[in-house]
């Protein structure tokens, strides 16, 4: 994870240790100029990068969890983020431009409870489908989520189900829909809308997969190969398109949208 | 090995005690211990836990997914591979007639001996096994005929093959692909419903959960550990995860307990499968009358309403 001294001037790299001159880095789209390392992100940020002036005109912004299982200490974990990050969960998706093409835009926000997927997650990324179907407009969504959330339970569970349904039903009503993976993302969130792309994109070094290393490890008591879930490993089992860095990554949308949208 | 829980010991005693006196003849000491079995039985399962729910589900002795289609199936075919990379035996499918009706069947699979789950790979599926399950069900769809689903997995398997042939992807297809089928669907939850990994073949018209099976986001150890890093804690987490058939039918998650023996499916497999395939038939009866377009739509809105 980016450890981000916010009054400091300087970052170190999480990969390589490289201690960093934070106003480089920012200019830099967060990439170490040192390895390439991406670091992560908030969901604001890629607002900010891909979207036509940085602008999102947001929707749902107030859906809230009822915590239905009334899960120990969930209340708490969520006033915490809610209070740190601005956001009511880990999810913001709404109307945008990109290269003045409309489209629905969603990010999800790893800072939120790891960027798990509980009801509002999954009605969220739901409706970000019903809207680009009813718009008839191309969708794009940032995926970056631990899996399902745990202290939502079965709900969470269920959420999986919904998004990859809707997913199907705009996919069949022609919708183009442009998944982004972004570090880390897996289990429930790889398992259902973040796998579905038309095209997907991931960032270089991204962490993509079902299971997480390390119960994987602990399961089959054996190392895992070199770069094993890596965005660079993904594509070339055949699981993901592009893997385009950062800074590169508005640019890649454009010329997508020209071919598959402007037409 | 120990083929019986803890918790079921003195019923494990009163049905030794009977095969004694069924040898011996003796009519009268039968009858008394019959009936204090049934005493037994009904005192340990009136106040049973969530976590021994999750024992049963998990029995070494419980019926599987083959133990249930041999019992109610009148001809059953089975079909392999995804035609892609393999055959994954953790998952089966094929075609059958239950009664009057033609239909597909598609189920995880666990196995009983050492060799067999193995081979079973502990109802653990890759990749292929989902792509399989999917091939045999859009035969259902070409051949239009009703699909109905066993689950019972503790989840999807967690390897370096199953990640490195989209373990993820295969799960997502699958579901996606799997709720916008125009038959109708019928799924049972007959042990462990595993997170992911059971969810990728459990969009159905209709989600049946047997007594004492459980179905959930994730184990109750897996939980455990997250919160307390302790997964010897999970009696505490199978409490929180409510992943009981009651408490999923109050939630509008599943739409009907099916009754187990008292005692469990593992007490008599042949009354678990009459139970079973009774419930099935009268839920297929109720979703075969619909339109094909009926039967997508209120599949849909099912599980649109599930969450907020």
């Amino acid at each position: 994870m980016a450890r981000d001294y916010p009054n400091g001037l300087w970052i170190k790299c999480d990969n390589c240790g490289e201690i960093l001159y934070k106003k480089t880095i920012e200019k830099n789209f967060f990439i170490c100029s040192k390895c390439n390392y991406h670091f992560r992100i908030s969901h604001k940020k890629y607002i900010e990068y891909l979207l036509d002036d940085g602008k999102l005109e947001e929707y749902d912004s107030d859906l809230e969890t009822n915590d239905p299982l009334n899960f120990p200490q969930y209340k708490e974990k969520l006033i915490q983020a809610q209070k740190t990050l601005g956001i009511k969960d880990a999810y913001v998706y709404g109307l945008g431009k990109i290269d003045n093409i409309q489209i629905v835009f969603g990010a999800m926000e790893f800072g939120f409870i790891g960027g798990s997927m509980g009801t509002v997650v999954g009605e969220k990324v739901a409706r970000s489908f019903r809207l680009a179907t009813q718009l008839n407009i191309p969708i794009i969504i940032v995926c970056t989520s631990g899996g399902a959330r745990m202290q939502e339970g079965i709900f969470s569970l269920m959420q999986v189900a919904k998004t990859s349904l809707e997913v199907g039903i705009s996919d069949r009503k022609g919708i183009p829909y442009i998944s982004i993976l972004t570090n880390p993302c897996y289990a429930g969130v790889m398992a259902s809308f973040a796998s579905l792309g038309d095209i997907i994109i991931a960032e270089p070094g991204a962490m993509l997969g079902f299971t997480g290393p390390r119960v994987i490890e602990e399961t089959i008591k054996q190392k895992l190969p070199e770069g094993f879930q890596k965005a660079e490993f993904l594509l070339t089992h055949g699981f993901v398109d592009l893997v385009v860095p950062r800074w590169d990554l508005r640019r890649t949308l454009i010329r997508l949208l020209n071919i598959i949208w402007r037409k | 090995m120990k083929e019986y829980l803890d918790f079921e010991k003195p019923i494990v005693k009163l049905i030794e005690k009977i095969e004694e006196a069924k040898k011996k003849g003796n009519e009268d000491k039968l009858k008394r211990l019959e009936n204090a079995l049934i005493k037994v039985k009904k005192k340990i399962f009136e106040k049973i836990t969530p976590w021994q729910r999750v024992l049963l589900a998990r029995h070494p002795q419980r019926p599987y997914t083959l133990d249930y289609i041999e019992r109610i199936t009148d001809d059953f075919i089975e079909l392999h591979g995804d035609r892609r990379f393999g055959d994954d035996l953790a998952i089966i499918g094929g075609i059958g007639k239950i009664d009057e009706f033609s239909c597909v069947i598609v189920g995880h699979q666990k196995g009983r001996d050492t060799k067999e789950k193995l081979r079973r790979n502990f109802g653990m599926p890759h990749p292929e096994g989902y792509r399989k399950a999917l091939r045999i069900m859009k035969l259902a769809e070409k051949y239009n005929l009703p699909i109905i689903s066993f689950i019972d997995t503790p989840g999807a398997f967690p390897g370096i093959g199953a990640e490195e042939r989209g373990q993820a992807e295969a799960i997502a297809e699958t579901i996606k692909e799997m709720s916008l089928l125009t038959v109708p669907i019928i799924v049972v939850i007959i042990g462990e419903g595993g997170s992911g990994g059971a969810l990728a073949i459990a969009i159905g018209n209709r989600i049946l959960m047997m007594e004492n099976a459980i179905y959930s986001v994730i184990s109750p150890e897996g939980c455990a550990s997250i919160l307390w890093r302790d997964g010897t804690k999970a009696e505490k987490a199978a409490e929180m995860l409510k992943l009981t058939a009651l408490e999923l039918l109050e939630f509008g998650v599943i739409d009907e307990i099916v009754k187990e023996p008292l005692g469990g499916a593992h007490q008599d497999w042949d009354e678990s499968a009459r139970i079973l395939k009774e419930v099935i038939l009268r839920n297929l009866k109720e979703v075969i009358k619909l339109s094909k377009e009926e039967i997508l739509n209120e599949r849909i809105e099912k599980f649109r309403r599930m969450g907020i």
